[in-house]
């Protein structure tokens, strides 16, 4: 339970962190609020030969709205979103997520964009990004990126960013305040057995469950009512292809789906 | 930029309840275990080093923060706070820790140390908490003796003490 050995680089320049990513690629980490990272060098699941500490980068640590968009950088806590004055109004999902995400105890130090760049399929973050297509913003020495988050997550704790690739920041649409989020885990904080969120669309309803696939699935339904919406919601908890595991077994993640997501179509759609 | 080659100790330089400290560390080496074998402040307990338990709670810039999810060297000039920062002085507890032992809120006392210096941040930005919030904040904890009922009683009654406290210094005044 102790990491292996590596080097630490506190980066004070983001070219800093771009010019050691683009030499070191693969065999470089990099360190935010370390609360995902941490953990996997501590049980050895992660063994790099550099870890970059990004968290003395002010402008790394802005969130900034506007044009319709909330951009939130690597640097940013949970914490910090979760205090920001207009998340309630600007971001409602996120702020209905978030007080989900691990727990104040963790979250004091973790990153949003540390937590999508985990891709944990059952964290709260990658599912609120999914749900809302939101977008990663990619960044190496040689290119800017921008990503969809249907594009970003490639399966269990995996991500199509390239290694010599920084996550700078992801970005949400501003102002979807028709939405709602559930859960069910062990314990409060823990990760989800199953988590939904549900955004109301200009046609429908967009539901997008964690947890279950081996990364966050979202879908847009039409509107739906009654054995039409649930014949809907069935069909969705198939295609995630559950499974078994010592937390839940996948007969009963397809009825949380089914189930949750019913609650939750009939919360955005009025 | 500073690289700090592994397999070599580094100095870092933090405040340590209040006083200036300093110390060596490679760059895997853990916050916990700098703490305890480094510096010899023992209060601060190690349990399941993966971040769940919440033994190893510590005040890191005002913020509770896993000190085993945090390596030594990030803490270089920070505000550091650990459980030996509780007590007025030697053979005093101070209010929340005699909270604590009036309610019987702690039996084994492993994960005592991280609760108290959750909860002394919490405190500190929720002067009067509810049941409710003392309870979300806590299920960052885990407490295997005590069913969490006598933790949540102190927490309250601390919480109580320290704003009658705090009502009286502004009387005084």
């Amino acid at each position: 339970m102790k990491p292996a050995a590596f080097d630490y680089v506190r980066a004070e320049h983001l070219d800093e962190v771009l010019d050691v990513l683009g030499r070191e690629g693969g065999d470089a980490r990099i360190l935010a609020g370390g609360q995902s990272l941490l953990p996997m060098l501590n049980m050895r699941l992660a063994k790099p030969g550099t870890i970059i500490d990004i968290m003395r980068l002010p402008e790394l640590a802005r969130i900034d709205s506007k044009a319709g968009t909330i951009t939130v950088g690597a640097g940013v806590r949970q914490a910090s979103l979760l205090d920001w004055p207009e998340l309630g109004r600007s971001l409602r999902l996120a702020a209905l997520a978030l007080p989900w995400t691990g727990h104040a105890q963790t979250r004091s130090r973790g990153t949003v964009c540390g937590s999508i760049a985990h891709a944990d399929p059952s964290a709260e973050l990658p599912l609120v990004l999914q749900a809302l297509k939101g977008e990663v913003h990619l960044r190496s020495a040689r290119r800017r990126r921008r990503v969809t988050a249907r594009d970003f997550f490639a399966g269990m704790m995996a991500t199509t960013r390239a290694d010599e690739e920084m996550i700078e920041a992801v970005s949400f649409p501003a102002g979807l305040e028709h939405c709602a989020f559930r859960e069910v885990a062990r314990r409060h904080g823990d990760f989800a057995i199953v988590a939904c969120a549900a955004v109301k669309t200009g046609e429908g309803v967009r539901l997008a469950v964690g947890g279950v696939a081996d990364m966050p699935v979202a879908r847009d339904f039409p509107c739906l009512r009654g054995s039409a919406l649930d014949d809907a919601l069935n069909g969705f908890a198939y295609e995630l292809e559950a499974r078994d595991d010592v937390h839940a077994s996948a007969r009963y993640r397809r009825d949380l789906v089914r189930a949750i997501g019913r609650d939750l179509v009939r919360e955005v759609l009025p | 930029m500073s690289r700090l080659p592994s397999g070599q100790r580094h100095a870092i330089r933090f405040s340590l309840n209040g006083k200036p400290c300093a110390g060596e560390a490679e760059p895997r080496l853990l916050l916990t275990d700098f703490l305890r074998h480094q510096i010899g402040v023992t209060g601060t307990h190690v349990g399941c080093e993966h971040g769940v338990c919440g033994a190893c709670t510590i005040d890191i810039d005002g913020q509770p923060a896993r000190a085993c999810l945090t390596l030594a060297v990030q803490i270089d000039g920070c505000k550091v706070r650990t459980v030996e920062s509780l007590a007025p002085s030697p053979g005093r507890l101070g209010i929340l820790q005699s909270a604590f032992k009036r309610n019987h809120a702690l039996q084994c006392g492993f994960c005592t140390a991280g609760i108290l210096m959750s909860l002394d941040c919490f405190l500190r930005d929720h002067p009067r908490p509810d049941e409710e919030s003392i309870r979300d904040f806590l299920s960052g904890h885990l407490c295997r003796c005590t069913g969490y009922t006598p933790i949540v009683r102190a927490a309250l009654e601390a919480a109580a003490e320290l704003a009658d406290d705090l009502s009286r210094e502004k009387t005084d005044a």
